[in-house]
């Protein structure tokens, strides 16, 4: 039991943080659909920081706290290409994204294969090969449960997003330019602007959400599987908690205990006596989304002006 | 993105001219970001191994044994032993066109038809099960590929016209919803009648039935007697001729199109425009289905249901394809071979050196600069008109080609 409350605290944390900045992204007015490419380029440059500060002999500590901050800036980078694409070219947003999404997959397995400097995309940094600074340190142990240091970051994250959405003027701005960008543009709010930081904060929590996906779990990780979808997962929790913070919390949970059973299901008994295959369970959280997408889609409260690239000349 | 402006019609063979330029632009960058990317790669590992070369050694290297590869493709003479190259490059491309018409048939009623892949893996379901299960001729698998791949598509349909879901959604969730399904079906615990235990695939066409193999063809001898390429390519290029009739010629297309550039005007001109973005997305699904059953029905390939977290990546190639051709059924030809040829040209570079996936990069870099290709449409346009001044709009777009490598 232990351990499907780990997994489901691992999941939750990576589904709300990512599903967190794509909420930030599509409440300014652009759709990222790239949240899965934005995630496996955290999750890259992360896990080589590890290696190399490993190699640096840094202290765990800064350590860790500096290879999060490598996964949000890469995460913001790539996003900026999201952003540059959809907002000041005014491109298609959809397919932009899905450009991000197979670019990245490609950048990484040629980054990780050049790191390691022969034809296998699979990274390395458990603690067998790093003595000083491992997949180990990101987490921490209460009694018999393992808690990483995403969660705490998210449920911080969590906090900081409602304030920032609903009591401040940033966060009504933002709102106001996916609902209504000419509106907004009328009272002197610089739209390209806000959606800019409606793209970047989703590039950030991406990529620190990819990082939180692959490294706590696992010794090392091959790139060739990208995140396995999680990205895409996201994009059904953000729409299943209907843009709004603290849904999209509840709704992480709910998607999360379906991916944790995945993992584990054979280890619990009533699960394993069921003796369904493994994919049954991964795919659940995919119906399920569609299912509540089918009874709430015609109420949603999606931004109404998300997707349209805004034209200051067709105000 | 889709919603072509036709314009009138005076000016339809200057826009075509133009859209044709936009595309040759968007290749050109992502052959030159391609170059770039291997440049890097190649003083990386040189630079990993210790040792000091001329930027003049560098760059011919680079382009002895990387980029010459992606641009000759499966003609690289190195690789192409009894046309092993041009055999592999047939294989890939007909599928191909197929997901790009996929994409590019739902793009003429406004739709972005992202679940390519799920279709095209619902699609290989059938035409493997007809085959290896059933055994039927290879046409019936075919058709059966065919059908898979239109529920597949229809659902998405049917989401967006009844529930008012958007179809990207709904592909997505689906696209994962059918790998795992036929992934499952496929494998049984490792003892599903069409897995093979000892190859973790599924049964070899050849083994397990013949008859559902496609047809081979040669040209001379040029590609030896063992292994000749399968029609699929024709079959393919002919399924592109019928559905550019069915867009261009037929009533049915005409629909479509209009609930494509126009919702409204077309709901109010009487036309049914739920009823056309339902068989929109299930001829869509159709196609891209189908083109699973080219693949793997010419026995080159098996289905790996334990490589279950990757979606195949023909069905997102089939957006570049798409996209590239601006959504003309011909133009998906040439568009798919072009992808097939880079893609395959990639696995022909020396691996030590240059990853394969630097091709999947340029691709990448392609339905990147696609997605706003309008804009050097428009610039183009005026340069041709005369217009030089405009000129100046190309560049700010080449930007984010040269950091798509970051």
């Amino acid at each position: 039991m232990w351990l499907l409350l780990k997994y489901t605290l691992l999941y939750t944390c990576v589904l709300m943080l990512v599903a967190l900045g794509g909420m930030f992204s599509e409440r300014s007015g652009v759709i990222n659909i790239a949240l899965e490419g934005i995630m496996v380029i955290g999750a890259l440059l992360g896990v080589i920081m590890i290696n190399i500060l490993n190699a640096a002999g840094v202290h765990p500590v800064l350590g860790v706290i500096i290879t999060i901050l490598c996964a949000a800036i890469a995460g913001a980078l790539y996003s900026s290409l999201l952003a540059f694409s959809a907002i000041n070219l005014k491109a298609d947003q959809t397919i932009g994204g899905t450009a991000l999404n197979l670019l990245a997959t490609a950048v990484a397995m040629v980054i990780a294969k050049r790191v390691n400097g022969n034809d296998s995309p699979k990274i390395t940094y458990s603690s067998n090969t790093n003595p000083v600074l491992n997949a180990n340190h990101f987490s921490f142990q209460i009694g018999p449960l393992t808690i990483n240091w995403f969660l705490v970051l998210g449920i911080v994250i969590l906090v900081a997003a409602w304030f920032i959405l609903y009591r401040s003027r940033f966060g009504m701005r933002l709102m106001a330019c996916g609902e209504h960008p000419q509106a907004a543009d009328s009272v002197g709010i610089n739209v390209y602007k806000m959606r800019w930081a409606g793209v970047l904060i989703s590039g950030v929590l991406g990529g620190i959400g990819g990082m939180a996906y692959v490294v706590p779990a696992v010794g090392d990780w091959n790139f060739e599987q990208g995140v396995a979808g999680m990205g895409f997962l996201a994009l059904a929790v953000m729409i299943f908690g209907q843009w709004k913070p603290v849904n999209i919390a509840l709704a992480s949970v709910f998607f999360a205990i379906f991916r944790a059973m995945a993992n584990i299901f054979d280890s619990i008994p009533f699960l394993a006596a069921l003796g369904w295959p493994k994919e049954i369970y991964n795919m659940m959280p995919f119906i399920a989304s569609m299912l509540v997408l089918a009874f709430t889609s015609r109420k949603s409260r999606a931004p109404k002006a998300e997707g349209i690239p805004y034209d200051k000349g067709s105000r | 993105m889709a919603n072509k402006p036709m314009g009138a019609r005076l000016g339809n063979m200057k826009s075509a001219t133009g859209t044709l330029l936009a595309s040759l632009l968007c290749i050109l960058i992502g052959l030159v970001v391609g170059f770039v990317v291997l440049l890097v790669l190649g003083a990386v590992t040189v630079a990993q191994s210790g040792e000091s070369m001329s930027f003049g050694d560098l760059l011919s290297t680079t382009w002895h044994s990387g980029f010459k590869a992606i641009l000759h493709g499966g003609f690289y003479a190195n690789a192409n032993v009894m046309g092993m190259g041009v055999r592999m490059e047939i294989l890939q491309a007909a599928p191909l066109i197929m997901t790009g018409l996929s994409v590019a048939f739902a793009f003429k009623t406004g739709l972005f038809n992202i679940g390519a892949a799920g279709q095209y893996t619902v699609g290989a379901y059938f035409a493997l099960y007809c085959a290896i299960m059933l055994k039927l001729p290879w046409w019936v698998c075919l058709l059966a590929s065919a059908l898979g791949g239109a529920i597949w598509g229809a659902i998405p349909g049917i989401f967006k016209a009844l529930l008012n879901v958007n179809e990207v959604i709904t592909a997505i969730m689906f696209n994962w919803i059918g790998l795992y399904a036929v992934n499952t079906l496929i494998y049984q615990a490792g003892t599903g009648p069409m897995f093979n235990v000892n190859t973790t695939k599924t049964h070899t066409l050849a083994a397990a039935s013949p008859d559902s193999m496609l047809p081979t063809f040669n040209v001379g001898n040029y590609f030896g007697n063992m292994f000749k390429p399968s029609i699929g390519i024709f079959i393919a290029i002919g399924v592109a001729i019928l559905v550019w009739i069915l867009i261009n010629k037929t009533t049915f297309g005409y629909e479509l199109k209009a609930c494509g550039h126009n919702k409204e005007a077309a709901r109010y001109a009487g036309i049914n425009e739920k009823k056309n973005i339902i068989l929109s997305m299930t001829i869509a699904g159709a196609l891209a289905g189908f083109g699973a059953g080219l693949f793997y029905l010419s026995g080159s390939k098996e289905w790996e249901p334990l490589v279950s977290t990757i979606l195949p990546a023909t069905g997102f190639n089939g957006i570049s394809v798409a996209l590239l051709a601006s959504s003309n059924p011909i133009g998906a030809i040439f568009s798919a071979i072009f992808i097939a040829h880079i893609t395959v040209g990639g696995g022909f570079m020396t691996a030590k050196l240059f990853p394969s996936e630097v091709a999947d990069i340029i691709s990448g870099v392609v339905i990147y600069l696609c997605a706003f290709s309008l804009l050097f449409k428009g610039s183009i346009l005026k340069l041709l008109g005369g217009k030089t001044k405009e000129a100046k709009a190309v560049k700010p777009a080449k930007n984010p080609g040269k950091g798509g490598d970051a």
